[in-house]
């Protein structure tokens, strides 16, 4: 072949290749069902799926193996893998998708689920099912998923013809993240996700569901009144939850406080929405909240509640609830609105516009004739009692005394060594409100935990989540012993992808919580919730499986441990640091049954 | 108090037991239900009725429209309304009593749809105050079988539970 005549077939194949591809645009893809899945899934923007295979799923993990684009995730228990979903979610405000198969697949999701769903976490759950014509036979590992997890679902969605998969994908994340977030459920019974069938593949660019209008601007007559609520009242206080952190708006939390000089304090979910570092932070409210923090509340003239709930861990007796306070109560979710605490002006709508709208409006009131409102006395009043009982009060901290550990300690030696930087996810007990009390978070998305359904073995999947969206932060899971044991299967996965997060295990050798609640309630009897003789060696499970383990014993190593722990050496490397801590040790404050929300026991034998 | 409520939601497989079990989970009684597509194939409508005060009343509400299938709420007891059921009775129907409980039938313009020489089956259309007022002309003894149909309820006048 001459070299004219190559060139020449050169361009001409050029020209049948530029001439296809028009054509090609016009000619709809012929996918199979899993192929479609896949394919929509990538549409969606999703970049990873938290998994584990099985029988009725196994098209679907054909149609992973042979695309590039998404990855797979390999958990060792599905219930890990919803709580590796949701601590993606929680931290980069992305859905997060898990896969499982039909039957014990899809039971062992059910706990990720439900916390996912008492959390507002958007969520998408990809099940495999029985083929269509065995529904309802108690096939092999049938079960009816849409029904085992409608309670703890926005939404579900059984396919009934392959066709409709590109639809209810774009349906499932539309639903999931919009309003009032959470967790639904895609459930895919096998014939149709077929490899031999093929469908034209088209992924719509947008869905109306005409029975589901989510975003609502709050209604301008609430709004307005809020506002003038807010600027007559003299003991006002902002009372922020998670809606705050899901609805990222944050910044006009903080833009709203800073105008006005209001008192800020958190939920448990809440955590990181307001800067705890600053002076009008008072810390987290309720249960074990901060003496401030409740005694503001219980004083205050004004709850300004945002994204909040009024959960019934912070309100303590609802008919003793604040006695002299007006309730302003925003929230996306009409169905919060006065289901605790009757809310004087009910705002339905996205914190992050409402907000706005409400700086706007008080920027307005203040530009006029308004002068900026003056809560000198109000903050006096606050101010002693954080000087009287604060946390920072806790002679016992200031005082160390060799070798006892107390877990509060082990929380501000890690503060010291991240610089309070790090993503910090907790498990449920004692060191989750340790954690929560003493990690003094600045931003949102940073505390990572399963507040409304507290879920212990949450902690190291949901912070392996986190590690892998954010692979160069420092990802820290705070956690007890008896958490750990949930879920430390996951420790494999860990090496598998090489998730190099730090668990730090306040070991008190029990589940402190629940004997916490014997020691006051029940007399000390200690009602299976201790087993200190039978624990395994925590520095050697994290060798057995690859990872680097350390412990301390004394307090005089902590600080040199934990700086070891984040040192350049162990950057790339899970490290499991057990510290014995003080078993004895309880949570403070702690709000007094049936009582005010100023009703606290501040230490062992006292109340006020 | 006694509460009607009314549901237009999408006529999709799994819609009906979200209501049911929203019910059940949210720890509310129904009193009756009845449900059947509208003129609309794609749209059904449910008539609930209950027990509730406001407040109680207001958060089934507030939930029901949070079910991603559903349309429409309305309490119709906020307002006239009108509601029927259906009710048929087995009755037994002998001697002195035979033309007592066909009397009483006349009265409260039902139906007697059922003869045989022992027992009368009645059929009865109306509110849920009409039926106890019926059932209790009736000698308990002789009662053999009442089936009631759940309540379908409408408001009044011009209003319109649409979409
Ligand atoms: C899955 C699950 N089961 C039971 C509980 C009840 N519970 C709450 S705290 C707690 C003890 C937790 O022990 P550990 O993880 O060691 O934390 P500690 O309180 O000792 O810090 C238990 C059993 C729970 N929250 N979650
Ligand atoms: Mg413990």
């Amino acid at each position: 072949m001459s070299k004219d005549s190559a060139e020449l077939m050169a361009q001409k194949a050029n020209q049948e290749v530029q001439n296809e591809s028009p054509v090609k645009a016009l000619v709809p893809e012929r996918l199979s069902g899993g192929d479609m899945l896949l394919r929509a899934l990538d549409d969606e923007g999703v970049e990873f799926l938290f998994g584990y295979p099985g029988g009725q799923a196994l098209h679907i993990y054909d149609a992973i193996f042979r695309q590039q684009r998404i990855e797979h995730i390999l958990v060792r228990h599905e219930q890990a893998a919803t709580h590796m979903a949701d601590g993606y979610a929680r931290a980069t405000g992305r859905t997060g998708v898990v896969i499982v198969t039909s039957g014990p697949g899809v039971t062992n999701t059910i706990t990720g689920i439900a916390t996912a769903y008492m959390d507002s976490i958007p969520m998408v759950i990809i099940s495999g099912q029985v083929p269509n014509n065995q529904i309802g036979t108690d096939a092999f590992q049938e079960t009816d998923m849409v029904g085992v997890s409608r309670p703890i679902v926005k939404h579900s969605f059984l396919i009934k013809s392959a066709a409709e998969i590109p639809v209810a994908v774009k349906k499932a994340f539309y639903i999931a993240t919009t309003g009032r977030p959470g967790p639904v459920v895609i459930d895919i019974p096998k014939d149709m996700t077929d490899p031999n069938i093929l469908f034209d593949y088209a992924y719509p660019k947008s869905v109306k569901l005409r029975a589901y209008n989510p975003s609502l601007k709050g209604h301008p007559r609430q709004i307005k009144k809020a506002v003038e609520l807010l600027l007559q009242s003299k003991r006002p206080v902002l009372y922020a939850g998670g809606g705050v952190v899901q609805g990222n708006a944050s910044d006009l939390l903080i833009q709203l406080a800073k105008r006005l000089n209001l008192p800020v304090t958190n939920t448990l979910m809440g955590l990181g929405s307001f800067p705890a570092t600053d002076q009008q932070f008072l810390g987290m409210l309720g249960m074990h909240g901060t003496y401030e923090a409740n005694m503001t509340m219980h004083h205050c003239d004004l709850v300004f509640a945002v994204g909040a709930r009024f959960d019934d861990r912070v309100t303590n007796a609802v008919d003793k609830f604040c006695p002299d306070a007006q309730i302003v109560h925003i929230d996306i979710d009409p169905t919060s609105i006065s289901k605790i605490i009757r809310a004087d002006v009910p705002i339905v709508g996205l914190v992050d516009i409402v907000l706005k709208s409400i700086v706007q409006q008080v920027e307005k009131a203040l530009s006029g004739a308004l002068e900026l409102p003056d809560y000198k006395e109000w903050w006096a009043q606050i101010n002693s009692w954080r000087n009287a009982h604060g946390l920072d009060t806790d002679a016992r901290l200031a005082n160390l005394k060799n070798p006892k550990i107390l877990p509060q300690q082990v929380i501000l030696s890690l503060y010291r060594a991240t610089q309070g930087k790090a993503f910090v996810s907790s498990d449920v007990g004692q060191h989750q409100m340790f954690a929560a009390q003493y990690y003094k978070f600045d931003e949102p998305r940073k505390w990572i935990n399963s507040g409304g359904l507290g879920t212990m073995g949450f902690g190291l999947p949901a912070a392996m989540g986190v590690k892998i969206a954010f692979p160069n932060e420092t990802v820290v899971c705070v956690t007890g012993e008896g958490s750990f044991m949930m879920n430390m299967q996951e420790l494999s996965t860990c090496m598998q992808y090489g998730l190099a997060v730090k668990v730090i295990c306040l070991n008190n050798q029990a589940l402190g919580m629940v004997k916490q609640w014997q020691d006051m309630q029940y007399g000390g009897r200690h009602s299976a919730s201790t087993y200190a003789d039978s624990l395994p060696d925590l520095v050697k499970v994290a060798e057995t499986f690859g990872h680097v383990g350390m412990r301390v014993e004394a307090l005089a190593e902590l600080d040199a441990a934990m700086d070891e722990l984040f040192s350049e050496k162990n950057v790339n490397k899970l490290v499991i640091l057990d510290v014995k801590v003080d078993p004895e040790e309880h949570v403070y404050p702690m709000a007094i049954k049936g009582g005010s929300m100023q009703d606290m026991i501040l230490t062992r034998g006292e109340s006020i | 108090m006694r509460r009607m409520i009314a549901v237009l939601l999408e006529n999709e497989a799994g819609a009906l037991s979200r209501i049911v079990g929203l019910f059940a989970q949210r720890n509310y009684n129904i009193e009756t239900l009845s449900v059947a597509p509208t003129e609309d194939v794609n749209l059904s409508r449910l008539t609930i009725t209950l027990r509730g005060d406001d407040a109680k009343l207001e958060q089934i509400i507030k939930h029901l429209n949070r079910l991603i299938e559903v349309l429409k709420v309305a309490d119709l007891t906020d307002g006239e309304h009108v509601e029927r059921g259906i009710m048929l009775i087995k009755v037994r129907a002998e001697g002195a009593s035979r033309a007592e409980v066909k009397r009483s039938v006349e009265i409260f313009k039902g139906r007697i749809i059922d003869v045989t020489p022992r027992m009368y089956t009645i059929e009865l259309v109306g509110s849920a105050d009409k039926f106890s007022a019926f059932m209790a002309t009736l000698e308990k003894r002789s009662i053999v079988e009442v089936v009631r149909s759940g309540l379908a309820g409408i408001s009044r006048g011009e209003k319109a539970l649409i979409v």
